[in-house]
C-alpha cells in the first residue's frame, strides 16, 4: 500500500516542480511587468532545443548552462526591441503581441528542426535508478530535476528579496517613476526581468526535453497547463505558483492511479448507484480517465470560489 | 447590342476551353488529399513523397499501357470538410481517382461523399482510393463498392498480433494502453476477446485509455502497468504518444516487453533512442525483410529523398491499380473498380489480394522487433527491425460484414 502510493506522490512532485520552473517565469513576468507572456511555453520549447543542439556538440553540462542563457538572451532582445515600443499601446497590444511570438516560434523550429521529434536524450551520467526503499528505484535524473528546481527556487528568492536588483525590481512594480527619479534605468530593468523569466521557461524545457519528448507539440502541450497554474496559484506570487505547481502535480499523478470512481465510493457506504439514467454514465467514470481533465477542473473552480487564486494578490 | 455580346460571349468562352487546364489523353492523373500543413503535415508530406516516386517509378518503366500516371495533391489540412470541398473541385477538375489516408473522420466522409455523387453522376465516377485508413467500419458497416482500401485494417493487424502472442508461453499478464478514440477502443476490446479465446490461461490484468495526444507523463501509467506485475503491453499508441509512453516504460525500467502497433514507424525510433531497443513492431513491410527488390527500391528512394522508405502499401496501391487498369483495358472508374475487386497481386513477400465482398486487401503482415545490427535501420539510429514472424495473408484474414450494393457493369 505504501509503495503503491509513493511513486505517484514523488512522480508528482516531480512533474509540480517542473510545472513550477515553467510557470515561474510568467508569474515573475506578470507581477514586474503586468504582461501575461503567452509565448512562455514557446521558450521552453526553444530552451529544450537549443539543449539539443548544443548538447549534440559539446554535451549536456554545457547545455544546462548555455541554453537557458540563450532562451533568456532571445527574449531580452524581443522585450528591448520589441515588446518596450509596445507598451504604450496597452495591455491587449502587448499580450497581442507576446501571442504573436507563439505563431513565429512555432514555424520558426518547424522550419530549423524539422516537425519530428529530436533525439534529444538524458545524459548517459544520469541515466540510472537508485534504490528508494521498498522495492522501488527510482530514476536519478528525476531527482536531478528535484535538485534544479529548489535551487532554482532558492535562488529566485534570494534574487529578488536580498540584492539590489531584486530590490530595484520590487520597486518598480509599484513605483516604477519614483525609482525612475531615483536615475534607475527602469526600462532595462524590465528587459532584464523579461529576458530572466524567459531564461527560466528556458532552463524548464533543457530539463523537461529529455524527460520527456521535444517536438514542435511541447509548448501547446504544456502551455495550456502553466497558465492553470498561474491562475489557480494566483497572478504575481511565485510562492503561490509553487503551491499550485505541486498541488496539480499531485493531483495528476496521484488520480491516474485511482481506479475507482464515484459510482464505487457510493459502494462502501453501501448505496447502489444505478447503471442507467442521465448522471449514471458520470457516476461510473472512473478517476483515472478524467485525471488529465482535473488541473482544469481545479482552474474553474478555483475562479469560481476565490478568483484572485491562493496566494494572489487583489485583482 | 445583342449581337455583340453575344459575339463576345463565343469569344470568351473559346478563349476558356483553349485554355482550359487540359491535360493531354495519354495521363492518369490521381489527386491526393492529405494534410501538407499543420501539425499533422508530416503525414500528408512523407506520403506524397512515396506516390511521387513510386508513380515515376511506374512512369519510368512504360507507365500504364502507355498512360503517364499523375499525382495532384491537395492540401486538406486534417480536416473532413475541407476535404469535401476538395473533392468537388477535383470532380470539377475531370479528376477521377482520388486517394487518402490516415484519417478515419476523412476517409469517411470522402467515403460517403464518392459514393453520393456517383450514384447521382454515373459517367462523371470517382473511384476512391484509400491508401491508409485502419478503423474496420470502411470495409463493414460502411463498406462501398467505390472505396477500395490497401490497408491492412486494424482487426487484421491485431488478429496477427494476438496470434503471436499466443503462441509465446512466456506471455503470462497482458496490460492494455491504448488511445480513447474510435481505433484504440477497437483495438482494446478485439485483443481481449482474441486473447481470451485463444489463450484462457492469459491474464488481462489492466487496460487503460489514455486521451489521445493530450499526456505528457506517462510515469503513472508505467507505474500502474509495473505494479500490475504485467509481462506484456498492447498499445496502438502512435506519434508523440508512443514517444512518451516508450521513454517513461525506459526510465520507470518497465519489465514488460511492448507490442505497438506504431513503434517502428520512421521519427519513433529517433525520438526514443535505446529506449526503443526491444519494441515490437506489427506491420505490413519493414526495411529487413531481406528482399533484392525491397532493398533498391529503399535504397533509391533515401537517395532522392534522404528519408527512410516506408510505406510499402503505396506502392501496393499504385502496383495494383496499374495492373486493373491494364486488364480491364480501360482507365474508366467503374471498369477498373470491377477488375481490381477479386484482384491477386504477387509481391515480393506471398501473395496479396483484394477481396472482393469488402475492397479490403488481405496482404501478408509482420510481427518484428527493434533491435541493433540490422542491414538498414531507421531514422539513422543504428537501430532496425528484424522479423520474428511472418503471418500469410490466408492467416491475417478476417470476416467482414459488409453487403456490398453495386452498380450495373
Amino acid at each position: 500500500m505504501v509503495r503503491l502510493l509513493i511513486e505517484p506522490v514523488l512522480n508528482g512532485i516531480v512533474y509540480g516542480l517542473l510545472l513550477f520552473m515553467l510557470s515561474s517565469g510568467v508569474t515573475l513576468i506578470f507581477s514586474m511587468m503586468g504582461v501575461v507572456n503567452f509565448a512562455h511555453a514557446s521558450f521552453y520549447m526553444l530552451g529544450a532545443y537549443f539543449a539539443y543542439q548544443i548538447s549534440s556538440a559539446v554535451g549536456f553540462w554545457p547545455a544546462l548552462v548555455l541554453a537557458p542563457i540563450c532562451a533568456g538572451i532571445l527574449g531580452a532582445a524581443l522585450e528591448r526591441w520589441g515588446l518596450r515600443g509596445v507598451r504604450q499601446h496597452g495591455h491587449v497590444a502587448e499580450m497581442l503581441f507576446t501571442f504573436s511570438f507563439v505563431l513565429i516560434i512555432q514555424e520558426a523550429v518547424q522550419l530549423i528542426w524539422g516537425r519530428v521529434a529530436v533525439p534529444y536524450a538524458i545524459p548517459e551520467e544520469l541515466s540510472f535508478s537508485i534504490s528508494a526503499g521498498v522495492g522501488i528505484n527510482y530514476p536519478v535524473y528525476r531527482l536531478f530535476m528535484v535538485g534544479i528546481s529548489v535551487g532554482m527556487f532558492a535562488a529566485l528568492l534570494l534574487l529578488i528579496t536580498k540584492t539590489r536588483i531584486g530590490i530595484i525590481v520590487q520597486a518598480s512594480l509599484t513605483h516604477p517613476e519614483m525609482v525612475g527619479f531615483l536615475g534607475h534605468n527602469v526600462p532595462k530593468v524590465f528587459t532584464f526581468v523579461f529576458g530572466f523569466g524567459c531564461g527560466l521557461a528556458g532552463l524548464a524545457g533543457v530539463i523537461g526535453g529529455n524527460m520527456f519528448s521535444t517536438d514542435p507539440g511541447m509548448a501547446h502541450a504544456l502551455g495550456a497547463i502553466a497558465f492553470v497554474v498561474v491562475v489557480v496559484g494566483g497572478l504575481g506570487s511565485l510562492g503561490g505558483a509553487l503551491i499550485a505547481s505541486l498541488l496539480i502535480g499531485l493531483l495528476q499523478n496521484v488520480s491516474i492511479s485511482v481506479d475507482g470512481s464515484l459510482a464505487d465510493l457510493f459502494r462502501l457506504a453501501n448505496i447502489q448507484v444505478g447503471t442507467t439514467g442521465p448522471i449514471a454514465e458520470l457516476m461510473h467514470l472512473s478517476l483515472n480517465r478524467v485525471a488529465p481533465l482535473l488541473p482544469y477542473l481545479l482552474m474553474v473552480v478555483i475562479l469560481a470560489v476565490r478568483p484572485r487564486g491562493l496566494l494572489g494578490r487583489r485583482i | 447590342m445583342l449581337h455583340r455580346s453575344r459575339c463576345w460571349s463565343v469569344v470568351v468562352w473559346l478563349f476558356m476551353a483553349a485554355v482550359h487546364p487540359a491535360v493531354a489523353q495519354d495521363t492518369i492523373r490521381i489527386a491526393f488529399v492529405d494534410p501538407l500543413s499543420g501539425p499533422i503535415a508530416i503525414l500528408g508530406t512523407r506520403a506524397l513523397k512515396h506516390f511521387q516516386f513510386l508513380a515515376d517509378r511506374i512512369n519510368s518503366m512504360g507507365g500504364i499501357d502507355g498512360k503517364k500516371l499523375q499525382i495532384d495533391a491537395f492540401d486538406n489540412e486534417g480536416s473532413p470538410e475541407r476535404s469535401l470541398i476538395l473533392l468537388k473541385q477535383i470532380i470539377d477538375s475531370n479528376i477521377r481517382y482520388i486517394t487518402q489516408g490516415g484519417s478515419t473522420p476523412v476517409a469517411y466522409a470522402l467515403s460517403d461523399a464518392v459514393t453520393k455523387h456517383n450514384r447521382r453522376n454515373p459517367d462523371k465516377s470517382v473511384l476512391f482510393l484509400g491508401w491508409g485508413n485502419t478503423d474496420p467500419g470502411l470495409t463493414n458497416e460502411k463498406c462501398t463498392f467505390w472505396h477500395f482500401r490497401f490497408d491492412a485494417e486494424i482487426n487484421m493487424r491485431t488478429k496477427a498480433l494476438t496470434d503471436y502472442m499466443a503462441s509465446l508461453p512466456k506471455i503470462k499478464k497482458v496490460y492494455l494502453l491504448n488511445p480513447d478514440y474510435s481505433s484504440g477502443i477497437q483495438v482494446e476490446r478485439i485483443a481481449t476477446e482474441m486473447l481470451r479465446a485463444k489463450r484462457p490461461d492469459v491474464e488481462i490484468v489492466g487496460s487503460e485509455r489514455i486521451p489521445l495526444g493530450k499526456i505528457q507523463d506517462f510515469t503513472p501509467y508505467v507505474a500502474k502497468i509495473q505494479a500490475s506485475g504485467a509481462d506484456s503491453v498492447i498499445t496502438m499508441n502512435y506519434g508523440p504518444d508512443m514517444i512518451l509512453f516508450a521513454k517513461a516504460a525506459k526510465q520507470g525500467n518497465l519489465n514488460a516487453t511492448l507490442y505497438t502497433f506504431f513503434g517502428g514507424y520512421p521519427g519513433i525510433p529517433a525520438a526514443v533512442g535505446e529506449s526503443g531497443k526491444g519494441l515490437i513492431f506489427l506491420s505490413e513491410w519493414h526495411s529487413n525483410l531481406g528482399i533484392p527488390e525491397f532493398e533498391q527500391l529503399s535504397k533509391d528512394y533515401e537517395k532522392r529523398y534522404g528519408e527512410d522508405f516506408f510505406h510499402w502499401k503505396i506502392a501496393l496501391t499504385l502496383y495494383m491499380l496499374s495492373k486493373a487498369m491494364t486488364e480491364a483495358k480501360s482507365v474508366d472508374p467503374l471498369k477498373v473498380a470491377y477488375a481490381l475487386e477479386g484482384l491477386r497481386y504477387e509481391t515480393p513477400v506471398g501473395e496479396a489480394w483484394m477481396r472482393k465482398e469488402d475492397h479490403q486487401i488481405i496482404e501478408p503482415l509482420f510481427i518484428s522487433v527493434l533491435t541493433d545490427g540490422q542491414k538498414f535501420d531507421i531514422d539513422h539510429t543504428g537501430l532496425g527491425l528484424k522479423t520474428l514472424r511472418k503471418v500469410t495473408a490466408r492467416d491475417a484474414e478476417v470476416a467482414t460484414t459488409c453487403k456490398m450494393e453495386r452498380p450495373a457493369h
